[in-house]
């Protein structure tokens, strides 16, 4: 009997990879910043951290922003095929970015609680222990809060710039591990929070292990996992394999996971409801796109040769996720578990955009993302202020009359619930506008008839929110609005500007979009 | 050996892996049958690597192995914290989030 050979001798020897590293700059200026921001944990004494991380987190964020802005028109794919750097990755890449920067003063706050920032003194003390007490005592803050928001944002960014399959699964990973110990890490109701996060990460971890096993029978049918060789191996193999669209069913799952589409929507209400709402907002919305910009990427560039294959399996979805997100949102009585369902419908609704396949239904989805993001963080800056004695007060009949109490807040709150509905001067009327324009133009009208249901059914329970808080009248357990820092302010200010700038001034990020013009093959 | 029965074996492990995870009660339990899917990938790749001819599948699966080790990290993080927290791992039982 022969011995066989470890590997065939024709492989070919491994090369050293080529990198455009000033391209994927922003990459890796917030990587470095998450490496230092380690550090600074491990050598900065305890007084100077959070002054030091906060400083370490906006320069960061504004440096990658400004060379986002300064590779505008570049179109390449460098790290031998693992990276593509074109108009739509730069698009996500600055709206990622900057809700970031937003979330991240969120999580600076710490006037608006009298015990200090959203997060625990130290996430490791039992929940009611003497320990707890005495970390909280001391004035302890878990300053490890901010490595986390960039390591998450590393990933994010370089999920959206994913061009194979193992840069996708590695960015996916960098992306949620950060989130689901951040999810953990409240300093009021920490039951409600570990909960949050234990159910986070397994139900994560498992829709993950889907990703890669779908990634290696993908690997399996075409011999790559490079987007582009998958997309040419779809053209000269006309047998489909059994492979290929079970490989891709299981990247879907992954994927569509992130994303909250129904049926992979069970984790939403519970983690939305437990994490911190800080956190929530960050994840809600950056999660959001840089899940649907990978997903963009990966149906467009890789299996664009086969839409006729799986346009029928998303369509399905994205009515299944528009029908249920918004049928369930009417009958929550909880205010983050009810932007929960609120944010599963609006996945399905950016599923329509994915769905039509054609540069208007990228740009399209492209501006609803945006759209959303800005909206959904300045949403959680409001639940963050309004409170009770025990903290948020996030029953929706604590905030019966707010208008009354606090017309401002209610105001601005009432324009965020409103942008989300979809009602005409604003960002989402724009949004939706362009979805479902895209989508009757690409021939999907009664996927567009479902959607415009299920805007009605979702404009209920927006509207209902909206009479709440200014037609009712406040009862003894409405809450109160506390006094914001600048932080909150700005973020705040930003979100209303931009829901209120993309609702009646939409054609400069549109634009923008369509400057950017398609995926790069 | 034919690499296919590999690839068959990475099946069985993966359903084996994901049918662990639907039907435990204990978190490290679940966690461990995600572990198993994550590696029976990881034997998929290698088979195929095998079947095709070129090394990125055999690059994938020691980029996995990594990405495995910190999901450990962080999922034992989380496990350990809600143990201490309630004296017991049970997925059952902690249960205040629902409607």
């Amino acid at each position: 009997m022969s011995r066989m050979p470890l590997i065939d001798p024709v492989l070919p020897a491994f090369t050293t990879p080529s990198i455009n590293y000033y391209a994927i700059a922003p990459i890796l200026i917030v990587f470095g910043a998450a490496v230092v921001s380690v550090l600074v944990e491990a050598f900065v004494p305890r007084r100077g951290r959070r002054v030091t991380q906060l400083v370490l987190v906006i320069a960061s964020i504004v440096a990658a922003f400004a060379v986002t802005l300064d590779l505008r028109g570049t179109r390449l794919v460098t790290g031998e095929g693992a990276i593509a750097v074109d108009g739509p990755t730069l698009v996500m890449w600055g709206a990622l970015l900057l809700i970031s920067l937003l979330a991240a003063f969120l999580m600076a706050e710490r006037t608006i609680d009298p015990l200090g920032d959203a997060f625990a003194a130290r996430a490791s003390s039992l929940p009611g222990s003497e320990d707890e007490r005495q970390f909280a005592a001391r004035g302890y803050l878990q300053t490890e809060v901010w490595p986390f928001l960039l390591f998450a944002l590393t990933g994010m960014l370089a999920f959206v710039a994913a061009n194979d399959l193992l840069m996708m699964f590695v960015a996916l990973e960098v992306m949620s591990l950060p989130l689901y110990l951040l999810a953990g890490m409240a300093r009021r109701r920490r039951l409600l929070s570990q909960e949050a996060a234990l159910k986070y990460f397994l139900l994560g971890a498992f829709s993950s292990a889907f990703f890669l096993y779908g990634a290696a029978l993908i690997y399996g049918y075409s011999g790559s996992i490079g987007f582009v060789a998958i997309s040419d191996t779809l053209t000269a193999k006309t047998a489909e394999g059994s492979l290929l669209a079970i490989g891709l069913a299981l990247l879907m799952v992954g994927l569509l996971f992130k994303v909250a589409a129904v049926p992979f929507h069970q984790w939403t209400p519970d983690v939305y409801q437990g994490a911190p709402s800080p956190v929530t907002g960050f994840m809600a919305a950056t999660v959001k796109i840089a899940a649907f910009g990978a997903i963009l990427r990966l149906l467009y560039v890789a299996f664009g040769g086969m839409r006729w294959d799986w346009q029928p399996m998303l369509w399905i979805i994205a009515a299944l996720t528009m029908l249920v997100g918004s049928i369930i949102a009417i009958t929550q009585s909880d205010m983050k578990r009810m932007l929960a369902y609120s944010s599963i419908a609006q996945a399905g609704f950016i599923l329509v955009g994915v769905i039509v396949a054609t540069p208007q239904g990228l740009g399209a989805s492209l501006f609803y993302l945006i759209a959303y993001g800005f909206t959904t963080i300045g949403m959680f800056a409001v639940i963050m202020m309004v409170r009770n004695a025990s903290g948020e007060a996030t029953s929706l009949a604590e905030w019966r009359g707010l208008g009354r109490k606090s017309p401002l807040v209610a105001g601005v709150f009432s324009l965020f619930l409103l942008s989300l509905a979809g009602i005409p001067l604003t960002s989402g009327f724009v949004g939706k506008f362009a979805v479902f324009a895209a989508a009757i133009d690409a021939g999907a009208v009664w996927l567009v008839i479902i959607g415009v249901v299920a805007s009605i059914i979702a404009a209920f329970f927006y509207v209902r929110v909206v009479v709440l808080m200014h037609f009712a009248d406040p009862t003894e357990e409405t809450a109160s609005v506390a006094i914001p820092s600048a932080f909150t302010t700005v973020t705040l200010t930003a979100a209303t500007v931009m829901t209120i700038a993309l609702g009646i001034f939409p054609q400069w990020l549109l634009d923008v979009i369509e400057q950017a013009g398609v995926f790069i093959r | 050996m034919n690499p296919e029965n590999y690839i068959i074996l990475s099946a069985v492990l993966f359903t084996i892996g994901a049918l662990g995870v639907l039907v435990r009660r204990n978190a490290i339990i679940v966690f461990m049958s995600v572990e198993l899917m994550l590696n029976a990938a990881n034997l998929a790749f290698v088979a195929f690597a095998r079947m095709n001819g070129n090394l990125d599948g055999q690059t994938v699966a020691f980029f996995v192995m990594v990405v495995a080790a910190a999901e450990v990290v962080v999922g034992l993080a989380i496990i350990v914290t809600i143990f201490r927290t309630r004296r017991s791992a049970s997925i059952d039982e902690p249960n205040l989030l629902k409607y």
